[in-house]
């Protein structure tokens, strides 16, 4: 689904922030990216999520070259995969349902068509009653898990999460990861970026570990 | 490998439903009956652009004042401009025939009779002698009032009115007149005319270059208004460009709301300097009815906007909406780049 091989990647002229990374991430899997603060978690989201080009390397995504796509095949391919950031990025003139509902607005379907798809997704993720609410007045943990379905609501191939429990009380954080586990059951390939030791205990899990921009694997 | 798309999404939620007790203890779909999620409650959707922001607010009014300002300056360059072409044509309508006193010449005979040369000359509408009451009137800024002309030896005037469409041959008129009355001259007024000519071009070239620079301040300021906007949407062109929007549909939804924004502003400027002009034409209208309000109204028409200026107006205010349409495209574009 994913493959990195030897990619580096530098901001301008100063250092490589990552080196010489070489990982895979397989259909129906699970993993956590982990690393001290500073490590590169962030830009290597970043690169997977075709919001950065890398320096050098080969980046292979859904079977294209990742450093050769048009700006049109890089919207397709964006809407196969699903973020969730850590600052959520809801839209606070939007609806929670709105917010939800926006990658398949994007995509110019009817809204009769997708209606009922976001409110049972709402329900799904315990919103089912804040669908009128805006992200204004919603807890952290209710943003958290509109962020978390918005992601979700095009039915992604891969999801790729921010440190997704960063902003909840441990046991939401238990609750969340819950979710993201039932996710990868269901076909989606599910890559946390974390930095949450506890969190990543509770779920055996391959880890790949970032550690000044090189990455190690770990279990 | 991507999955098919399920016909619902229960085909695609795990079967735990112990996720919907994520917010516990706040009811949850589960804990309460399901509400009506049907037509009338998701018939409004908000829009993906937020409608009423203080940047929006601030480019609205920029786009109407700017509007205002360059419709203003359109309808003022619009009516110097006919005025102009209507001094020229007024001018060039009429002749003046000039009798002279000569010792042993009867001054009212001769009058007279260059009066009816001229009235017989093809092209001439009309052609009358000025009365002594007109002719003192015209000398009185000189003599004053009470002057008796009688004494003076004050040549009389023939006003010879041409045809609108009529080029008289004003050689023959002036050989026909010196033959018949030698002490009388003719002016066809073609030395004003030519003066008045260059005058009235420098007022309207003047006003197109004033014009040129409202136009170009209205412009520029529009578009960085513009950009202001967009960039304070920057947000929501980050969100759409992650959830998979094409650049084409970000540009577009921009096009458009900055496209209805631009047509609001554009139209409330326009329709304020209309308005200015039509009070303007009240006005002159009113105070034209009072005693010795004619010099402005000979200059300007009685400052009157015509159908084509109000037209311009239109145009601008159409100009506005479209560079301010322009401009948040070629924003988000740029945007767009810099984000990736």
């Amino acid at each position: 689904m994913v493959r990195f091989e030897n990619v580096g990647l530098r901001y301008g002229t100063g250092p490589e922030v990552l080196k010489d990374l070489t990982f895979s991430i397989e259909p129906h899997s699970f993993q956590f990216l982990t690393g001290p603060s500073g490590a590169g978690k962030t830009s290597l989201l970043r690169l997977l999520f075709l919001s950065l080009r890398p320096t050098r390397g080969l980046i292979t995504l859904f079977q294209h070259d990742a450093t050769r796509l048009r700006r049109s095949e890089i919207a397709a391919l964006r809407r196969r995969i699903g973020i969730v950031f850590q600052d959520f990025r809801l839209l606070d003139h939007l609806t929670t349902y709105e917010n939800v509902a926006l990658p398949l607005r994007v995509a110019e379907r009817d809204e009769a068509s997708y209606r009922s798809e976001v409110v049972e997704l709402l329900q799904w993720v315990g919103l089912g009653e804040r669908l009128h609410a805006l992200p204004p007045v919603l807890s952290g943990g209710e943003k958290q898990r509109a962020a978390i379905a918005r992601a979700l609501i095009s039915r992604p191939e891969l999801l790729l999460a921010d440190e997704p429990t960063g902003n909840v009380d441990p046991a939401l954080a238990r609750r969340l990861l819950r979710l993201l586990v039932e996710l990868k059951k269901s076909g989606t390939s599910v890559l946390i970026a974390t930095h949450d030791v506890a969190l990543m205990d509770q779920y055996d899990a391959p880890r790949l570990v970032l550690d000044e921009g090189r990455l190690y694997s770990g279990q | 490998m991507r999955r098919d798309s399920c016909s619902t999404r229960g085909g695609f939620i795990p079967g735990n439903r112990e996720l919907a007790n994520l917010n516990s203890p706040r009811p949850t779909a589960e804990a309460k009956p399901a509400r009506d999620y049907g037509e009338p409650m998701m018939a409004h959707v908000n829009p993906i652009l937020p409608d009423d922001t203080v940047t929006g607010r601030s480019l609205l009014a920029v786009v109407a004042i700017m509007s205002f300002l360059a419709a203003l300056t359109v309808g003022a360059v619009e009516i110097v401009h006919v005025a102009a072409q209507e001094w020229r044509t007024d001018v060039v309508r009429e002749a003046t025939i000039q009798v002279r006193p000569m010792p042993g010449r009867d001054l009212d005979a001769d009058a007279r009779k260059a009066a009816e040369i001229a009235q017989a000359a093809p092209g001439v509408v009309e052609a009358r002698v000025f009365t002594k009451e007109e002719t003192e009137r015209l000398l009185e800024p000189w003599l004053g009032t009470g002057a008796d002309l009688a004494a003076l030896p004050i040549p009389h005037l023939v006003q010879v009115k041409l045809a609108a469409s009529a080029t008289p041959d004003f050689d023959r008129l002036r050989r026909t007149l010196s033959d018949s009355v030698p002490n009388a001259t003719l002016d066809d007024h073609r030395g004003f005319s030519s003066r008045l000519a260059a005058i009235s071009d420098t007022v309207a070239l003047t006003g197109l270059a004033l014009l040129a620079l409202v136009l170009a301040a209205t412009v520029l300021s529009v578009s960085f208004a513009t950009r202001g906007a967009v960039a304070a949407n920057r947000a929501v062109v980050e969100v759409l460009h992650f959830v998979g929007a094409r650049d084409s549909f970000v540009a577009r939804i921009f096009a458009r709301h900055f496209l209805t924004l631009g047509l609001q502003g554009g139209l409330i400027g326009g329709a304020m300097a209309a308005a200015l002009f039509g009070l303007a034409r009240l006005l002159s209208n009113v105070l034209g009815s009072f005693p010795r309000s004619g010099d402005a109204a000979s200059f300007l028409g009685h400052f009157a906007l015509n159908a084509r200026g109000f037209l311009w107006i239109a145009a601008i205010a159409a100009a506005m909406a479209l560079v301010t349409a322009l401009a948040s495209r070629i924003t988000v574009h740029r945007t767009l780049r810099a984000i990736d």
